[in-house]
Order: C-alpha cells, then sequence, then structure tokens
C-alpha cells in the first residue's frame, strides 16, 4: 500500500460519510451526491486493489498477513454496493445515513488494511 | 420493499419514524456482524493456539452479531431481545474478563488492538466501543418501538 493514496482514501471515506449522515438526518433521500460519493469510495477501493497486486513486484511487499490483508480488502469492496443497492430499494433519508455509515466503515478498514500492510499491528 | 413501505407510511407517520432507525441498527449491525465474523474465522484458521477460549467467544460474538442482524430485519422480536440482551451480557462479561484477569481467556496481554484481540476485548475498544453502545441503543429500540406500537 501507498501510505499517500491510504490518506486519500481515508479521507474520501470520512467526507463521504459525514455528508450522507447529514443530508439523511437534514431529511433528504438518496440523491446522486450521496450514491455518487458512495461510488467514489468504491472506485478507490478498486485502485487499491490494483496497488496490492503491483506494488509487490514494485518492491514495496506486504510486511503482515497478506490473506488478512486481502480479506479485508475484498469485504471493503463490497460494503459500498451493498448500500448503494440498499439506497435505491429503500429510497428513504435512512439509507443516506445507512449509506454513511458504509462510508464510515470502509475508512475504517482502510486505515486497518494499511496497519498490517505496513506495520502488522494484529 | 417499496411496495410494503408506501401503506406503512401512509397508515401511521410515528411507526415510520421508529422504524426508519430501525433500518439504521439493522446496517449497524450487519457491519458489525461482518467484522466480528470474518475477523475470529481469520484468527480461527490462522493461530487458533494463541488464544482458543478468546477466539471462540468471538466466533461467538459473530454468530450473535449474525442472528441479531437478521431478527431486527425480519422484525421478529423475541429473537432480537434474547441476541441483543446476549450482546450486552457478553461484552460485559468478556471485556471484564479482559480488564482484569485476561489469563482467564489465555490471554497473555490486554491489548485491545493486538493479534489476539476480539470484538468484546476491553468492551468493544477495539471497535471504538460500538460493541457497548450498540446492544444499549438496540434494546431501546426495541422497548420504544413497542410502546409506539401500543
Amino acid at each position: 500500500m501507498i501510505l499517500v493514496f491510504t490518506i486519500v482514501q481515508a479521507v474520501v471515506a470520512a467526507a463521504a460519510a459525514v455528508v450522507c449522515v447529514v443530508l439523511g438526518l437534514a431529511n433528504r433521500k438518496p440523491s446522486d451526491l450521496t450514491l455518487g460519493a458512495l461510488a467514489l469510495v468504491e472506485a478507490l477501493l478498486i485502485a487499491q486493489l490494483v496497488i496490492a497486486l503491483v506494488a509487490p513486484a514494485l518492491g514495496n511487499p506486504s510486511r503482515g498477513s497478506v490473506v488478512e490483508f486481502y480479506v479485508y480488502l475484498i469485504t471493503a469492496l463490497a460494503i459500498p454496493p451493498l448500500g448503494i443497492v440498499w439506497a435505491l430499494i429503500e429510497r428513504t433519508r435512512w439509507s443516506n445515513v445507512v449509506l454513511g455509515i458504509a462510508g464510515f466503515a470502509v475508512g475504517v478498514m482502510v486505515v486497518r488494511m494499511y496497519q498490517i500492510w505496513a506495520l502488522q499491528i494484529a | 420493499m417499496p411496495v410494503t413501505e408506501q401503506p406503512r407510511a401512509s397508515t401511521a407517520s410515528p411507526r415510520r419514524r421508529g422504524a426508519g432507525v430501525g433500518r439504521v441498527l439493522v446496517a449497524v449491525y450487519a457491519i458489525l456482524a461482518l467484522a466480528a465474523l470474518g475477523r475470529s474465522i481469520f484468527q480461527i484458521v490462522d493461530r487458533f493456539d494463541e488464544a482458543p477460549a478468546a477466539f471462540l467467544f468471538s466466533l461467538l460474538a459473530g454468530v450473535v452479531y449474525v442472528i441479531a442482524t437478521v431478527a431486527l430485519a425480519a422484525r421478529w422480536r423475541r429473537l432480537a431481545w434474547a441476541t441483543i440482551s446476549l450482546e450486552l451480557a457478553g461484552v460485559l462479561v468478556v471485556g471484564t474478563i479482559t480488564v482484569f484477569a485476561p489469563h482467564l481467556l489465555g490471554l497473555h496481554a490486554n491489548d485491545p488492538f493486538g493479534r489476539t484481540a476480539t470484538v468484546w476485548s476491553t468492551y468493544g475498544a477495539g471497535y471504538l466501543g460500538i460493541p457497548l453502545v450498540l446492544p444499549v441503543l438496540g434494546l431501546l429500540w426495541l422497548a420504544r418501538s413497542r410502546v409506539a406500537k401500543d
């Protein structure tokens, strides 16, 4: 993993979470903005997957458990699509809050993934 | 789900409000279930010998979260009461053991972020305390939504 890209990912995920939760609590239904925010989080995760696949060949191998890293990454990849499908099926303001929770969870997982890759704190 | 959403919205707005918060609870539970189950299965496969008792508790926690998620989503109130109460008991008991007597679970040290950490270690500190707060919110929601229905 690359530290700067990880920070960008975590910040985008956190910002998406805040926007979605605030709009949800402000009585807004899911919109292009909130769904798009989660789509952006997902796009960055896909970029992360590509980086993780290529990085070891470029002299940046994982210091921690590769299996644990990919368990996190694959789980994280599933979360934004599930949130988006949820929001498309149930078009209430609470779905925006759900999208926010999804974004928050991905942000936390990205940080954990970096810990596993670079520091192996678990 | 839009099919069931509309009639409910037109009949009783207070109930719909409670139902909405309930959906958010379901989402948080689903993610915690994923976190607890995924982590414990990985720990059991990768390093079961290091702390078997702690990992089995973690697996139990994961299974309970999955059942609680389904019970909340399907509105099986009795099962939701049972599983969420069990969670609260679990996080309090395991949290207390990990803080005051980690050796009882075969743990050498109490580190909520360590290799042998579980969802309930140190009252869920490794998960931002969510495992401690969530069952309380869940029980409050179950109690309130029943009042709203009566």
